[in-house]
């Protein structure tokens, strides 16, 4: 005769990441490296900005840059032809996020002993990459103007898991309808602690407040 | 796309635990499934088909999800209310002051094994 076993369960699938995400961070901070991992939605200007960023602060900061693309590597390229720190491209396979497990495969691939800071340019989502914790140090991510100030009331996720929100592309605000203090009103109710620091990686307005954050991330 | 993830994650813990257990056949994973965790669950049946198949241990093994409704809580006011329904403000007092109280779950709640007996 046949009969069903039931082994209980009652674990959450994130758990498993959740221990690999720690454990990842519990090494990389014995290495002294820091881990900044960056969300936007697709567009908003991430390799944009970090290309900016890294030429403000590589001759003090030995950077490195992992892209994360569903298939191309048009952003890693690019990285290393406009800043020349390393950069390497992480496929996720038809995945729409990374995860802790694909993160340290990724830093396998990097020497870790000649870097201070790795930047992680996640996947253009603001769903799933917030939902999944890749072992960052640090999460920011952009909310560029023409997505809209009211974006932290739709993915109030991706704004609650990022200790710095990037407001980009401050350049053409006077086209759209986008009120900045309202947005960090919407920001803070979902994360009181988060930084909000506006730029445009066109003109390179702001780039210098962000590298300043960065600078006090690594001193600590 | 965030199924297919989530379905190699089931696969993950549900062989760990039949590793654990001995066992070499599973015919049922069930799920608790929030009803705003994002997860759709027709799509994760369809991935878990795909991907399980490839697997001795899950050959035709069914995944159920079961819906949590998700449920808010209101600060102000002090009572729950359909998340679904509302989202983040509260329709009895209209606060904002309002919190998720279930309905994120994303949970193996148990396997199935069909066991031979005499
Ligand atoms: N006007 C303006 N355009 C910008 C700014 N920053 C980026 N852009 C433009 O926005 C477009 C997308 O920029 P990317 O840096 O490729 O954006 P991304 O987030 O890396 O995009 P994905 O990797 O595809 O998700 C490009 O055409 C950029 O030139 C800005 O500050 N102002
Ligand atoms: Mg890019
Ligand atoms: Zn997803
Ligand atoms: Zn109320």
């Amino acid at each position: 005769m046949n009969e069903v076993k039931v082994i209980e369960i009652k674990k959450s699938v994130f758990a498993e990441n959740e221990k690999d995400a720690d454990a990842l961070r519990v090494e990389l901070k014995n290495k002294g490296v820091c881990l900044l991992n960056l969300m936007s939605a697709p567009g908003s200007g991430k390799t944009t900005t970090l290309i900016q960023l890294i030429n403000r602060i590589k001759d003090k900061i030995r950077v490195s840059v992992m892209e994360a693309d569903i298939d191309s590597d048009v952003d890693a390229v690019k990285i290393k032809e406009t800043t020349g720190v390393p950069s390497i491209q992480l496929h996720t396979g038809g995945m729409c996020h990374l995860d802790a497990e694909m993160t340290r495969q990724g830093l396998d691939n990097l020497d870790l002993e000649e870097t201070d800071l790795v930047i992680l340019e996640n996947v253009g989502n603001l769903v799933c990459p917030a939902e999944f914790d890749t072992g960052a140090t640090c999460n920011a991510m952009i909310l560029s103007v023409p997505e809209g100030d009211d974006k932290p009331l739709k993915y109030p996720l991706m704004f609650t898991v990022c200790d710095l929100v990037i407001i980009n592309k401050t350049d053409v605000m006077p086209y759209f309808d986008f009120d900045i203090e309202r947005c960090k009103r919407y920001i803070h109710q979902r994360n009181p602690n988060a930084t909000v620091i506006p730029v445009s990686a066109k003109t390179g307005e702001g780039i210098e407040a962000l590298a300043e954050w960065l600078r006090g991330k690594l001193s600590c | 796309m965030h199924e297919l993830g989530i379905v190699f994650y089931i696969i993950r813990d549900v062989k760990a635990v039949a590793a654990e257990n001995h066992v070499e056949h599973v015919s049922t994973v069930v799920m608790d499934i929030g009803g705003v965790s994002t997860v759709v669950p027709h799509l994760l049946t369809d991935c878990w088909r795909w991907a399980a198949d490839k697997e001795e241990l899950l050959k035709g093994c069914e995944l159920k999800c079961n819906i949590i409704p998700a449920v808010t809580w209101c600060d102000d006011c002090k009572q729950e209310y359909e998340t679904v329904k509302h989202g983040k403000t509260c329709p009895h007092c209209h606060s904002g002051n309002t919190w998720l109280l279930r309905g994120n779950e994303v949970e193996i709640r148990e396997i199935q094994v069909k066991e031979l007996r005499c």
